[in-house]
């Protein structure tokens, strides 16, 4: 005898054309298994293991989203996978210990953080040549691209600098003071404001595109855990305008916040030390890589729910989703 | 008929006790909130409870006591409503009842559904608080979980009767709370997951594995998350046939521990 639950999705599947299904791919970086791991959008479920270079973290898509390409920091080089067949392709020469790395919207560029160097490598990943090197404060690790491709900003650890580069001349034109430790970048999707969030300042500052000046810091505070375990590391936002979600490192959450009013709606609680996030396609799901705990937590973006976390390698660091 | 007009009127009589005993209903509700508010505010392990089934990712002590608590609030009703039975004996109104031509076994089944009842709207009044609290729970799970009251309600009900089968006088029966329903309740995995209590100490893991309450509280927990666990359904439907039978067998008056009692008596 089926279960009532199964009998209706039969019944209700001979009627209706069914929707079709998420064909969405998570690649998740596992920093000290130099692998990545690749997890099903539909069951939620690690369908490979690839390796890679050593210490794996930031990964980007190319413009036309058949290449993926994974920063690895102790080999000094970027990884090239075929989102399809899951082969390291090539691995381009990418500059000293390489952490974050964003792709140009509009030209075949990426722009590398160089911890060591204090640099941001600009890399043509089709003609496979070093285009420039721009030298920026202490520590360089956030990149974020304006969604129009005209400005990159780059955050610097140790400066604790949003230094925004022009991307026509490839000069940083303007420097902004954020709290302690930078570690990301963000762009609304219609490119007014960056957020940058500040692991030990644990805030999250949102800088607007016009004036070039923080209008609002977001702070943290989660009840019940020491102000010490809370740090803003990873950040998204919903592109309808309405989410923003920030990773708190060791305090194990995820704080919601309103994208209008900059309030903090909620703390959801994911695996340990959360570090970055990535949304699916459609933004109903929100995937986090709990580096301590060495797991994937899945979001029900609608409920603002924790529902599922999948175990991936030790010390998940960056994901990305790929249809 | 008059099996179900007998079933009905210790029913009704039963909920109107309840109805009546207001002080019962609040004690009832005050016991389990105070272990979430103070207990688990307390013991919050804010950095969240490890995945174990049937959670599916990770949770906040105050969820994972939710089920503990829905098992607290049914054995102290289990035990309140055998400690009605020593009542009922001492005033003599259970007299009014046996002298019923129904079978003592059917009076008794009677009972027992009736106190499960009463535990089973005294837990849906604690979600609804506990929810009103903020506690985050499936939906469904509201609806899911009420096989799994009915049949915890019946072990600790048949728990409750065969023990006051034993007990003469109520006096008695405060020592039975102490060393039946602490014991119960703290050697199970309602307050800590199983794996939790093996790091403090693996005896007391293993005597909470044997604890029927254990597998009571994890049945209504997987059922909460709209989940069946067979085995520990299985273990909690065994152990209340097997209560159920020995209180039945306890309440013969040819055979059980009154006649026993009685004979020492005289």
């Amino acid at each position: 005898m089926p279960e009532p639950r199964t009998l209706i999705a039969a019944v209700t599947a001979a009627f209706v054309v069914a929707p079709p299904a998420l064909a969405e791919k998570i690649f998740i970086s596992n920093e000290v298994d130099n692998t990545l791991s690749v997890i099903d959008g539909e069951t939620l479920e690690v369908i490979d293991t690839i390796e890679v270079s050593r210490r794996p973290r930031a990964m980007a898509l190319s413009n036309d989203g058949t290449m993926l390409f994974v920063a690895a920091g102790d080999d000094g080089v970027l990884d090239v996978i075929d989102v399809e067949t899951h082969q390291v392709t090539a691995s381009l020469a990418s500059g000293p210990d390489p952490e974050v790395i964003r792709v140009d919207p509009n030209r075949p560029y990426i722009y590398i953080s160089n911890e060591d160097d204090n640099i941001v490598t600009v890399l043509d990943y089709e003609a496979r040549t070093r285009v420039t090197e721009i030298p920026v404060g202490v520590e360089p690790e956030g990149i974020a691209v304006s969604p129009d491709g005209a400005w990159v900003v780059s955050t610097t650890e140790t400066s604790n600098f949003a230094h925004f580069i022009n991307t026509e001349t490839m000069q940083i034109e303007h420097n902004i003071l954020v709290d302690a430790r930078p570690r990301h970048a963000e762009f609304t999707k219609d490119g007014a404001q960056v957020w940058v969030s500040s692991e030990i300042g644990a805030t999250v500052s949102v800088i607007d595109m016009d004036e070039f000046e923080i209008i609002h810091t977001i702070i943290f505070d989660v009840p019940g855990v020491p102000r010490e375990a809370v740090q803003a590391v990873g950040v998204e936002l919903t592109s309808d305008g309405r989410y923003g979600f920030v990773a708190l490192g060791p305090s194990n959450r995820i704080a919601v916040v309103d994208q209008g009013s900059f309030e903090v709606l909620d703390y959801l609680l994911v695996g340990q030390r959360p570090w970055h996030l990535a949304l699916s396609r459609d933004e109903t799901r929100l995937f986090t890589t709990n580096g301590v705990s060495g797991d994937v937590t899945m979001i029900d973006v609608e409920r603002l729910e924790p529902v599922r976390s999948i175990p991936v390698g030790r010390f998940p660091w960056g994901v990305i989703v790929v249809d | 008929m008059i099996y179900l007009r007998c079933f009905w009127g210790v029913v009704w009589r039963e909920l109107l006790r309840f109805v009546q005993q207001r002080g019962r209903f609040v004690a009832a509700l005050v016991r389990p909130l105070v272990w979430l508010i103070v207990f688990a505010a307390g013991f919050r392990m804010a950095l969240g409870v490890a995945i174990s089934p049937p959670y599916q990712t990770y949770i906040l002590y105050e969820v994972y006591i939710i089920p503990g608590l829905i098992g607290m609030v049914q054995l102290f009703n289990g035990m309140q409503s055998s400690l009605s039975m020593v009542y009922d004996r001492e005033m003599g109104s259970m007299r009014v009842l046996l002298v019923s031509p129904l079978p003592r076994g059917f009076l008794l089944v009677a009972k027992l559904v009736a106190g499960t009842l009463v535990s089973i709207v005294q837990v849906y009044a604690f979600l609804l608080i506990a929810s009103l609290y903020g506690i985050r729970l499936p939906t469904n799970g509201f609806l899911m979980i009420l096989p799994a009251l009915f049949l915890t309600g019946l072990m600790v009900g048949s728990l409750g009767l065969l023990l006051s089968s034993f007990i003469k006088q109520l006096e008695n029966f405060a020592g039975v709370m102490n060393f039946v329903i602490f014991p119960m309740f703290f050697l199970s995995s309602a307050l800590y997951p199983i794996w939790r209590l093996r790091e403090a100490s693996p005896l007391i893991a293993r005597v909470a594995e044997l604890n029927p309450f254990t597998h009571a509280v994890e049945m209504i927990r997987f059922a909460l998350y709209s989940q069946f666990n067979w085995e520990a359904t299985g273990i909690v439907v065994a152990t209340s046939a097997v209560l159920l039978a020995l209180a039945i067998l306890g309440y013969n008056p040819a055979r059980g521990m009154m006649a026993r009692k009685t004979a020492t008596q005289e």
